[in-house]
């Protein structure tokens, strides 16, 4: 894959714009893509490492990848520059069942870095907008800068057909600070979105996630409309090195995409 | 040709040299896994430039192998192992020397106190993943042959020697059941957060013998090695026991502590493989208690469980 653009979005995250190197291998990606899906991103001496595909199937030139500089292969990705190359692996892994929500509300609550995996839903969502019912977005991170696809969040704030609530945690506001000040659950159970017909899309650090949830119950949302995406460390991607496993769950073939009725099956001391 | 010879102390399953005796007394220290899961196999090539790239074709490697003389509970790990490089999609490196690889298997005559081969649906003369079955028969002066698979056929039809005749089966080895694998497994599905792993696991070091030691033990790395113009990409052993084997870039560890990966490499064994491909993944070898440096036996938390879930209340 070829680096056709890059963007710093927060402080040491960034996003690659990929192109394929070639028709056949641009049309076998898409052909299998489907929001939720990860990849592989490597270099060759340095080693792979694994994140969510953070464009929508609906955008099908490119596909894009946001990621924190972490570790050594993280960083030496993050080096390359626009016109360069990195390998890539994938799509792996299982989806969100976007065709089965058709004529649904969708929620969707992020935290932080976390936004990446849900940003492909959303923009799948509303690519195919009439298909779906009422859009509510609540996006929070530590502090405004660490707030990830900024022009993004400018534009659903925008839209019409888009409800977005941004946040950031207290003493993360700067002057200028149009949104919420608050901690993710708290801001989403003063949001209050309906349940109705709802179902909702939880992405954030495991913090976030364990108050998230019961507002979510407390909101009416059942288990089986709460779908999360776990983050288990990876190798192989194929089922095969046993890296990811939680219970008999294989992460990168089971999952990424649960359902928070499959989590309460698995046991959570592995995730 | 790889047969159990002796190698100085020990008896290993090694390249067997014409002429050199074949150690049926012993159960060999390794297992036969490493001929078809190399402790570290290359998978892909390259060569760099600086930023620049270029990936090598890496065609995976099956060298025509017999596995001679190795033990029911050997041929079985063949047989479980089989189940996760082919399900879902195909493991090529894996799939290449296992096909070229024809099992002729001993009906096992001489156990040891760490053989619970019964205890997980095994027995001395059984068959599962064997393509030849030989028996001792007349007093060890003759082997009674059965072929199982068409890779026996084919192996048979090259032999000399084998004629159609009677012989008397030796006895085989006498192993006693130690503990009701399907009341491992049930209590497994509840005990997640018992309180007795952590007794379980007390002795464990972590050190992963164990891991690298079983036949049925599969999980590995992939890391790379290169010098500036070129490099290799490895598959390597890893295990559950080792602590960073779930560790995150972040530092989260999911599996923080020896009690978790202990936990981890049983109900692997005896509840989560099970669930995923109706089988377990422990065939009673007794390797890993063998030669656990810290007296550990996964056949003596089974036997603990065994007694936890057959008493009332
Ligand atoms: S059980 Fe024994 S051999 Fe296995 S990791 Fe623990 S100490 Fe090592
Ligand atoms: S867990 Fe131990 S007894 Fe079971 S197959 Fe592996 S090495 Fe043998
Ligand atoms: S990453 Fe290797 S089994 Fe899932």
């Amino acid at each position: 894959m070829s680096i056709a653009e890059a963007r710093d979005e927060a402080p040491g995250v960034r996003t690659f714009r990929l192109t394929f190197t070639d028709e056949p291998a641009r049309a076998r990606f898409f052909g299998q893509y489907r929001v939720g899906m990860f990849g592989l991103y490597g270099l060759p001496g340095e080693g792979e490492s694994t994140f969510c595909v953070a464009s929508p199937p609906t955008r099908t030139e490119y596909i894009e990848c946001t990621f924190r500089r972490a570790g050594r292969v993280t960083t030496a990705l993050q080096d390359r520059g626009v016109g360069e190359s990195i390998t890539f692996r994938g799509p792996y892994g299982n989806s969100f069942p976007v065709d089965a929500w058709r004529g649904r509300n969708v929620l969707f609550v992020a935290g932080g870095i976390a936004l990446p995996p849900v940003r492909s839903v959303i923009w799948n969502i509303l690519d195919r907008r009439p298909e779906f019912g009422d859009v509510t977005i609540v996006y929070g991170a530590r502090a405004v800068a660490d707030l990830v696809y900024k022009h993004e969040l400018a534009d659903w704030q925008q839209r019409g057909d888009v409800r977005l609530v941004t946040t950031v945690d207290p003493g993360g506001e700067t002057a200028d600070w149009k949104g919420q000040v608050g901690f993710v659950p708290a801001v989403l159970e003063q949001a209050a979105p309906s349940a109705g017909n709802c179902v909702a899309v939880v992405c954030g650090p495991p913090v976030m996630i364990k108050f998230t949830l019961p507002v979510l119950s407390k909101l009416g949302f059942a288990a089986g409309d709460i779908y999360t995406t776990l983050e288990n460390r990876m190798k192989c991607g194929l089922g095969k090195c046993g890296r990811c496993n939680v219970g008999s769950a294989y992460v990168c073939k089971d999952g990424p995409v649960f359902t928070l009725e499959q989590l309460h099956r698995l046991p959570s001391g592995d995730m | 040709m790889i047969a159990p010879v002796r190698v100085g102390q020990a008896v290993r399953l090694a390249e067997w040299a014409p002429g050199a005796p074949i150690e049926l007394s012993e159960i060999p220290a390794n297992s036969a896994k490493e001929f078809i899961l190399p402790a570290s196999e290359t998978i892909g090539r390259y060569d760099r430039d600086g930023a620049r790239f270029t990936m090598r074709e890496t065609t995976p490697e099956g060298p025509r192998t017999v596995l001679l003389g190795v033990r029911p509970c050997e041929a079985a790990g063949l047989a479980i192992v089989d189940a996760v490089f082919n399900w879902d999609s195909r493991d090529e490196f894996y799939d290449a020397r296992r096909a070229a690889t024809t099992v002729v298997a001993t009906a096992c005559a001489q156990a040891d106190a760490d053989c619970f081969c019964t205890s997980v649906g095994g027995a001395p003369g059984a068959t599962r993943g064997a393509d030849v079955m030989l028996r001792l028969a007349d007093g060890g002066r003759q082997f009674i042959v059965e072929s199982l698979s068409a890779r026996g056929e084919e192996l048979l039809r090259s032999a000399h020697g084998v004629t159609e005749g009677e012989a008397a089966a030796d006895p085989l080895a006498d192993v006693p059941v130690r503990f009701s694998h399907e009341r491992v497994t049930g209590w497994l599905a509840g005990q997640f957060d018992s309180p007795r792993w952590q007794e379980f696991s007390l002795a464990c070091l972590g050190c992963a013998a164990c891991a690298y030691l079983c036949p049925t033990c599969h999980c590995f790395d992939i890391q790379d090695e290169s010098t500036r113009t070129a490099g290799v990409r490895y598959r390597n052993w890893d295990a559950c026991g080792l602590g960073l084997f779930t560790q995150h870039t972040s530092g989260h560890n999911p599996r923080a502590d020896q009690m978790a990966r202990w936990r981890q490499r049983v109900m692997h064994k005896f509840s989560y493989y099970p669930e995923k491909f109706g089988m377990l993944a422990c065939t009673g070898c007794g390797r890993c208690a063998r030669m656990c440096p810290a007296g550990m036996a996964i056949s003596d938390t089974c036997r603990a469980i065994d007694a936890e879930e057959s008493s009332p209340g």
